[in-house]
């Protein structure tokens, strides 16, 4: 069982990878980054407990504390920048 | 006969909680705004991870691993739907538009 | 099973990779790195090592995107267009790609137990760890006493590094008046919020804390000082960005991370030559207790405490010299 939610999981990161690539506005780009930090999160849980390592739960921990310091510091750092990104400027990626 | 039911019932908690992370993705990936993808996305974030992490402590019983469980997701709750609030607002004042692309009318 | 994880795993790191190297906007490739680090972290843990997934995320997907961030700041948004005649670069890159990859086929499959390294290396220190050190994480062991010496020199390169870059940016800006106006208006700012303010403030204690039992659990569990530095400085870097930069220089003041960052190597130098000076060689952690088990634990301890100041020291004093900048 462990297997499949590792899946969707794994696959859920795929769509948020995508969604980071394709985004048009930088704000889609900063909510996938957030979403993939979140999934990762959860699949290092479930992977911890598919191995039999519940020693590596700290793991997780961190990275959610890191997911969350690092999208309050992108908000920060990009109203604080004097440039407006209003929704119909478009990125060439 | 206790483990069985505890074993199916996590299993149906992991199930349910992937077909939301999935279902959650998949919205974020296919929706055609900003606001209505951060909906998609919060929906991951806490239904899925409610319910994937509580399958998982009842795999675990009464252990540290249940107590550091309840930590990531009492964190995880918690921070959450702050981020979320947080890059809504600041979407919100930079100008972005709550819009839809106009729909094209199949004539 | 598990190694299509890590496949799957890999082939986005390529995606990320990809899309990093094309876009001209230097915001997003900081997004995207940042997601790079998170899938090389998540592919360490799959493959067993939890010690480096944890620096990994502490360090990369945190702190690295927040200097970043704190650089962007100063400085245009927009890639320059790179002259023509790239055609040279890529063919050394193709050339060294092949190189590598003609070198990989005489390595040993990934796992293999007839590998060289699991027949003389690995089983030596995973004997000798229970008798002479006795603690329960191996990779703590090698990296804090049988490999003491090169996380010394560690130590002085994070050292070295933190005096280089604030050679580069100022090590002490002009006090008062650059800290009391915030450089640029800023009502949209995150200190002008009511809601990642409150809970911010109240997670920032658990992040210290959570920091803390990182660093002392190193022996038990994947942690130790790097990691344990890198987090307690997340902690202050969120109270930075919610608080302000003032706030926070008041609350941790500039010369306690000086201090910091010089009581780091210090100390652990000092335990190297207390070896010395007992009668052991240096770093010679046996001779600092009554048994050589419990000064192997002793030396451990407070080498790991020196490793995580510098780190934490470092990592602050470097995004203070960004955050504190004026936009030139």
């Amino acid at each position: 069982m462990y297997y499949i939610v590792s899946i969707a999981i794994l696959v859920t990161m795929g769509l948020a990878l995508i969604r980071a690539l394709r985004g048009p506005t930088v704000y889609d780009r900063v909510l996938a980054v957030n979403m993939f930090g979140t999934k990762t999160a959860l699949l290092l849980s479930v992977i911890a407990f598919l191995f039999g390592r519940p020693d590596f739960l700290d793991l997780a921990l961190a990275y959610a504390l890191i997911n969350f310091v690092g999208v309050l510091a992108v908000l920060e750092f990009f109203q604080n920048h004097p440039n407006n990104k209003t929704s119909d400027q478009l990125d060439e990626v | 006969m206790m483990e069985i039911v505890v074993d199916v019932l996590s299993w149906t908690l992991l199930a349910t909680g992937g077909a939301f992370v999935f279902i959650g993705g998949l919205g974020a990936l296919r929706l055609p705004n900003f606001y209505t993808r951060m909906h998609a996305a919060s929906l991951t974030d806490t239904m899925g991870t409610i319910l994937i992490l509580v399958g998982i402590m009842l795999q675990g019983g009464l252990s540290l691993a249940t107590v550091k469980l309840v930590a990531i997701l009492g964190f995880l709750l918690l921070t959450g739907p702050t981020a979320s609030y947080a890059l809504a607002n600041a979407a919100l004042l930079s100008g972005l538009k709550p819009e839809v692309p106009q729909l094209k009318r199949r004539d | 099973m598990v190694i299509l994880f890590a496949v799957f795993l890999l082939t986005l790191l390529v995606f990320t990779a990809v899309a990093i190297i094309r876009t001209t906007n230097l915001f997003v490739a900081v997004m995207l790195s940042g997601i790079f680090s998170l899938l090389m972290a998540a592919n360490f843990f799959i493959l067993d090592a939890a010690d480096v997934a944890l620096t990994e995320a502490a360090v990369g997907a945190g702190i690295t995107t927040v200097l970043f961030l704190g650089a962007l700041a100063l400085t245009v948004e927009r890639e320059q267009t790179v002259p023509d005649g790239r055609w040279v670069s890529i063919s050394v890159v193709v050339l060294t790609t092949l190189v590598l990859i003609y070198a990989t086929f005489d390595k040993p499959r990934l796992g293999d137990p007839d590998a060289p390294v699991h027949q003389h290396v690995a089983p030596w220190y995973l004997g000798q760890t229970p008798e002479l050190i006795d603690i329960p994480n191996v990779v703590t062991a090698v990296l804090a006493s049988f490999r003491g010496y090169d996380t010394l020199g560690e130590v002085f390169v994070v050292f070295t590094a933190c005096i280089g870059v604030l050679f580069v940016l100022g090590a002490r800006q002009e006090n008062s008046q650059s800290l009391a106006t915030p450089p640029i208006s800023n009502t949209h700012g995150l200190r002008h919020h009511l809601i990642p303010r409150v809970v911010g403030r109240l997670l920032i204690p658990f992040i210290v804390l959570f920091g803390l039992y990182v660093q002392f659990h190193g022996e038990y569990g994947p942690g130790g000082g790097f990691q344990a530095g890198a987090i307690i400085a997340t902690a202050m870097i969120l109270s930075a960005l919610l608080e302000g930069e003032a706030q926070a220089l008041r609350a941790v003041p500039r010369s306690t991370l000086l201090g910091l960052i010089v009581v780091g190597p210090l100390l652990y130098g000092a335990v190297g030559l207390a070896g010395i000076i007992l009668g052991g060689n240096f770093l010679d952690y046996s001779v600092l207790a009554q048994s050589s088990v419990s000064g192997q634990q002793l030396g451990i301890l407070l080498i790991e405490a020196g490793v995580g100041m510098t780190v934490c020291g470092a990592l602050l004093l470097i995004f203070h010299a960004f955050a504190s900048r004026e936009k030139l």
